[in-house]
């Protein structure tokens, strides 16, 4: 049946672009600008899902975005929803949530059983036996619910930008185009921001007995779009509102994080429904749907209909379906008087029966509920109830309903707006907001068509003021006028109790009833319990209905009563806008060409890409660091140390300062010498370590750890704030790159390329030079690193590329190789040299680390120092010790975490461990109770699946321990 | 997301900048005892209240306090340390 009408002035369809498209196997047509639920109506489908729960008949209610049970699902998409989503060629739809299909569903059975399914049915009847929840929870989730996630789709990637604007405006509807008008004619800049396809808003579809309305939305539109100041985004919901005006604008294609200086909100009202028998069949929705079925895409929504009315819209729909060829059987009017409204008159002048005092008791099914063939109307007597036994049958297949409306706040809630219940217009209104957030028109309980322009441009004069254009001159506030465009309380109650307060979430209104006499009487916990407001629609058209409800059950206010708390997002927003793509910064260091190119494989410390060792064909990965560590023992190595922090300290208290930062002394290091450094926080824990150059009197060369380095150099700038010292502290980490050369061959291979003399006497251990490198001038250090002689070489980071490769060059008759971290940290571990991170955690102190050797004794003060006091009058509760496998011992390894056990408790734990070093033993270091951690105790650690292995405390190094080899 | 004020470079999303806790003044650590000076390394209050907090800009690294009141979500005001004018305060 083609319900499709005539041309309508104003309509959204291109009724030169026809479309084709499938639903449950069947062939339909439709127009470019239809929503998939118009063209269905069009089509004279009816039945358009199943709802959530019982698997009940639904069709269009609101058409307004606000529709949970006209869901679709085709092969990539699921829950696509049929009145916020365009009608596409060649779309092969099917209802989500059936079993059989739309027309067959067999769990439609469970509507019959609704009765033995009371509120908070799912908590009371499959709480015990526990183990069987997860059964019950599959079955459970079969029947109810929405479409089903088809896994392996690939990911879409979408686009995010960010938006900056003056003032935006949400809601293009009479009161958001005066506003958004008023601000641009000041010269601010505006973003008219509207949900649907066309500006207007209720102006496109609510036209009924004020033709004028629509010539003056071209008028407003018109002016919009041409203004200078202001651009317009449709079909882009403001998804939420955040901190200082940060607002997710989200349409098809992208996420847009908008930073806004003003806000007016002019996004209008939502019409809420009336609660009796059957109120959720198809055929029976809001007024305003009806009316946009007719103005926007031209279809005719029954054939004839009885018009629900509590107020002065309802007649206006009345008047808009009386023109496009619905008959309305009759008008009930909840009202005992529609009061002095002119629209009522044209209804009556019309000749319509109008039924007033009256209400609808229940909506007569049609076959199999898929439709509905009448009304049953009765009085309401004085005491507002219904007169069941006058009632009267009025033939129908459809009713409009036409009670009351609820305010789209959700941007004044986010940004912390305080509503009240304002009994003129019945209606809660905004009573507090934000100062650069301003509201207008009907969301703010301003209806009549005058009145919200007025309203409108006064909001927009005020944004304008407030960011300092404009006069001060404002018209006056238009304040709230009656008659109340909301019925109070158009909730009844129905024998059979079908009669639906939330069709999200399939809610009877004695399912509320139930809540609050098992307790929950409070709106946040009758929400939770029941569910009410936790579909799709977030409650849009359900929660105003609940808190009347609450609020009479409670005898209290709809103030008193309060409302839940409207949070992000308005309409479900798709994981894809959210989901956004990883970019991490990410540093290379000078050498990284060179690294790439000698098979380096690469691992991430901090920001930092390092090379993990250097991959040798047909060699696995363990004994190519190995080799690259035994190289370095018995030949030379080079390693790219870039990545170390690198601060320059200088100015006359210097030395001062960096006694404060450090445990250690500075005072008489000798200038071209370089000290161990250790820094604790004020809790006496070791944060970093690396060593100190004094460069001059009171200019100072620190290196810090690579993953630590940006903190470290962070706290060392506060430190000098609250000291207030004149020192200047300048992170060179980026301009300068280090490597270090080491291993006994290293003396030669620096020989060929530096003029330095490089003699165990003229450059001895601990010292400093400065010279030439291949010709590049660099900083040169004699440290102990890896246990070798050794040598660290600080040069310009633009030139690191070329004193490498000629380091590697002159190295080669030396059999020089490059060596990664690993390599690195084996030989390190080898001299039980711990690193700081790894073998301390967030609690370890410089005593426990066996680095009280690093804390001066006699210091004014130093970070830490007066905790350090305290814990080292302490005994020790763990001790950082070495310990070592048999030789030869094959079998499972400790690894890092590994715990010690010893009776049955944690006396210990592995922190690093090297199942092969150069010494032909795997050895590691461990926490260890002090009981446990003198050397020779055995101890046992339990390895990966429980196996517990022997290992024994040694003390360190392991590797030379008279430190001959560095020196 | 909240916008804050950089005495240096102006107002700016709160990504750019890292939180650095409560400023607190450190007690003479030769006069205090043991238990007040644990009070001040690991006690802090979490009383509403305007609090005055370290706040560092990334990009620029510039320390700098903000004045923030807790119960309102607030930045009252921002300004640059000044040790001398801090002391007593």
């Amino acid at each position: 049946m083609n319900q499709r009408l005539p041309p309508q002035p104003g309509e959204w369809i291109d009724r030169s672009q026809p479309i084709s498209f499938r639903f449950e196997g069947g062939d339909y047509q439709g127009y470019c600008g239809d929503l998939i639920s118009s063209a269905l109506w069009a089509n004279g489908v009816h039945m358009q899902g199943r709802s959530f729960k019982y698997h009940r008949p639904r069709g269009i209610y609101s058409l307004a975005g606000h529709d949970a049970n006209a869901v679709f699902e085709d092969e990539t998409k699921t829950n696509i929803r049929g009145d916020l989503v365009g009608l596409r060629s060649g779309m092969d739809l099917r209802a989500v949530n059936t079993k059989g299909g739309l027309h067959h569903d067999r769990l439609s059975i469970v509507d019959r059983f609704s009765k033995l399914m009371p509120v908070g049915f799912y908590y009371k009847a499959f709480h015990t036996p526990r183990w069987l929840f997860p059964h019950y929870e599959k079955q459970i989730r079969q029947i109810a619910g929405l479409g089903a996630i088809r896994a392996g789709q690939t990911a879409q990637l979408t686009p995010k930008d960010y938006g900056f604007c003056q003032v935006l405006v949400v809601g293009a509807g009479p009161s958001g185009l005066s506003a958004a008008l008023a601000v641009a004619d000041q010269g601010v800049d505006v973003l008219l921001v509207d949900e649907h396809a066309h500006l207007g808003g209720s102006l496109t579809w609510q036209s009924g007995g004020d033709e004028k309305s629509q010539e003056l939305c071209q008028e407003l539109v018109n002016l919009a779009q041409a203004h200078q100041h202001i651009t317009v985004r449709t079909k882009t919901q403001v998804a939420g509102c955040y901190a200082d005006l940060w607002v997710a604008l989200v349409d098809d294609v992208r996420l847009t994080k908008l930073r806004a200086q003003a806000m007016v909100v002019a996004s209008g009202v939502i019409e809420q429904p009336a609660v009796f028998g059957n109120n959720d069949l198809p055929g029976v929705m809001l007024a305003s749907a009806a009316q946009r079925l007719i103005h926007l895409y031209a279809v005719k929504p029954w054939q004839q209909c009885v018009a629900l009315v509590a107020n002065s819209d309802g007649y206006r729909a009345v008047l808009d379906l009386h023109r496009a060829g619905s008959s309305v059987a009759a008008v009930v009017d909840l009202r005992d008087d529609a009061g002095d409204c002119r629209f009522a008159a044209q209804v009556h002048q019309l000749g319509m029966r109008v039924l007033m005092g009256s209400m609808i008791y229940e909506a007569v099914p049609g076959a199999g509920k898929r439709s509905i063939r009448g009304a049953v109307v009765c009085p309401l007597g004085a005491d507002g109830r219904l007169r069941e036994n006058q009632s009267q049958v009025i033939d129908c297949d459809g009713i409009a309903m036409s009670v009351g409306w609820a305010p789209a706040g959700a941007p004044l809630y986010q940004v912390g707006g305080k509503f009240s219940y304002d009994t003129t217009v019945e209606q809660l209104v905004p009573r507090e907001m934000p100062d650069n957030v301003f509201a207008a028109g009907r969301v703010r309980g301003v209806f009549g068509l005058d009145e919200r322009l007025t309203d409108g441009r006064r909001a927009g004069l005020e944004v304008a003021r407030k960011l300092g254009h404009g006069s001060n001159e404002l018209p006056e506030k238009i304040s709230v006028t009656g008659p109340a465009p909301s019925h109070p309380y158009p909730v009844f109650r129905h024998a059979k109790k079908k009669n639906f307060i939330d069709l999200d979430e399939d809610l009877h209104f004695i399912d509320l009833v139930n809540a609050h006499q098992e307790g929950f009487d409070n709106i946040e916990l009758i929400k939770r319990y029941s569910t009410v407001g936790m579909g799709p629609s977030q409650g849009k058209i359900a929660n105003m209905n609940s808190v009347r409800v609450l609020a009479r059950l409670n005898d209290k206010s709809i103030d008193q009563t309060g409302t839940t708390t409207s949070r992000p997002f308005y309409q479900p927003v798709s994981l894809e806008h959210l989901a956004g793509r990883r970019f991490h910064p990410l540093r290379r260091t000078p050498m990284h060409r060179w690294h790439l190119e000698a098979h380096a494989e690469f691992v991430h410390v901090g920001s930092w890409l390092r090379p993990e060792y250097y991959a040798v064909a047909g060699q696995d990965r363990e004994t190519s660091i190995l080799q690259e560590a035994s190289h370095v023992r018995e030949y030379a190595g080079l390693m790219d140390v870039s990545t170390l922090g690198k601060i320059e300290v200088a100015g006359p208290d210097a030395v001062s300062f960096l006694e404060r930062i450090y445990t250690g002394r500075f005072a008489k290091q000798n200038t071209g010498k370089l000290r161990y450094v250790l820094a604790c926080d004020e809790m006496g824990v070791v944060i970093d370590d690396g060593i100190a150059v004094r460069l001059s009197d009171n200019h100072f060369y620190v290196t810090a750890t690579t993953s630590g380095a940006a903190d470290f150099y962070r706290e060392m700038q506060r430190w000098a704030l609250i000291w207030d010292m004149d020192v200047q502290l300048v992170d060179v980490t980026g301009h300068i790159a280090a490597m270090n050369l080491a291993g006994p061959q290293s003396r030669e291979v620096l020989q060929k390329l530096t003029s330095v003399d490089v003699s165990p006497e003229g450059f001895p251990f601990l010292g400093v030079r400065r010279g030439e490198v291949a010709g590049i001038p660099a900083s040169l250090m004699r440290v102990g690193f890896v246990g070798e002689l050794g040598y660290e070489i600080h040069v310009p980071a633009g030139h690191a590329a070329h004193v490498w490769t000629e380091i590697m060059r002159a190295g080669a008759s030396s059999k020089i190789r490059p060596f990664g971290v690993e390599a690195q940290r084996l030989l390190r571990l080898e001299k039980g040299h711990l690193i700081v991170g790894q073998d301390t955690d967030a609690l370890t102190n410089p005593y426990e680390a066996n680095m009280a050797w690093a804390v001066a004794r006699k210091k004014q003060f130093f970070v830490g120092q007066r905790t350090l006091q305290v814990l080292n009058e302490r005994p020790l509760t763990r001790k950082l010790v070495g310990v070592k496998m048999a030789p030869g011992y094959r079998g499972p390894f400790p690894e890092e975490c590994h715990l010690i056990i010893e009776q049955g408790e944690m006396i210990g734990r592995v922190t690093s461990f090297a199942p092969r070093s150069t010494l032909g033993y795997g050895l590691g270091l461990v926490f260890v109770h002090p009981d446990w951690s003198e050397a020779g105790t055995k101890v046992c650690i339990c390895v990966d699946r429980g196996a517990k292995i022997e290992a024994e405390i040694t003390s360190t190094p392991f590797y030379d321990p008279d430190d001959l080899r560095q020196k | 997301m909240k916008i804050l004020t950089c005495p240096v470079n102006g107002p700016r999303p709160l990504q750019e900048f890292q939180y650095g806790g409560e400023l607190r003044e450190m007690p003479d650590p030769d006069q205090a005892n043991d238990s007040g000076w644990a009070d001040y390394v690991f006690h802090r209050s979490g009383e509403p209240a305007i609090k005055r907090e370290w706040w560092y800009h990334l990009p620029s690294g510039i320390w700098f306090v903000a004045e923030r009141d807790n119960r309102l979500d607030e930045i009252v005001r921002t300004y640059l340390y000044d040790a001398k004018r801090e002391i007593g305060k």
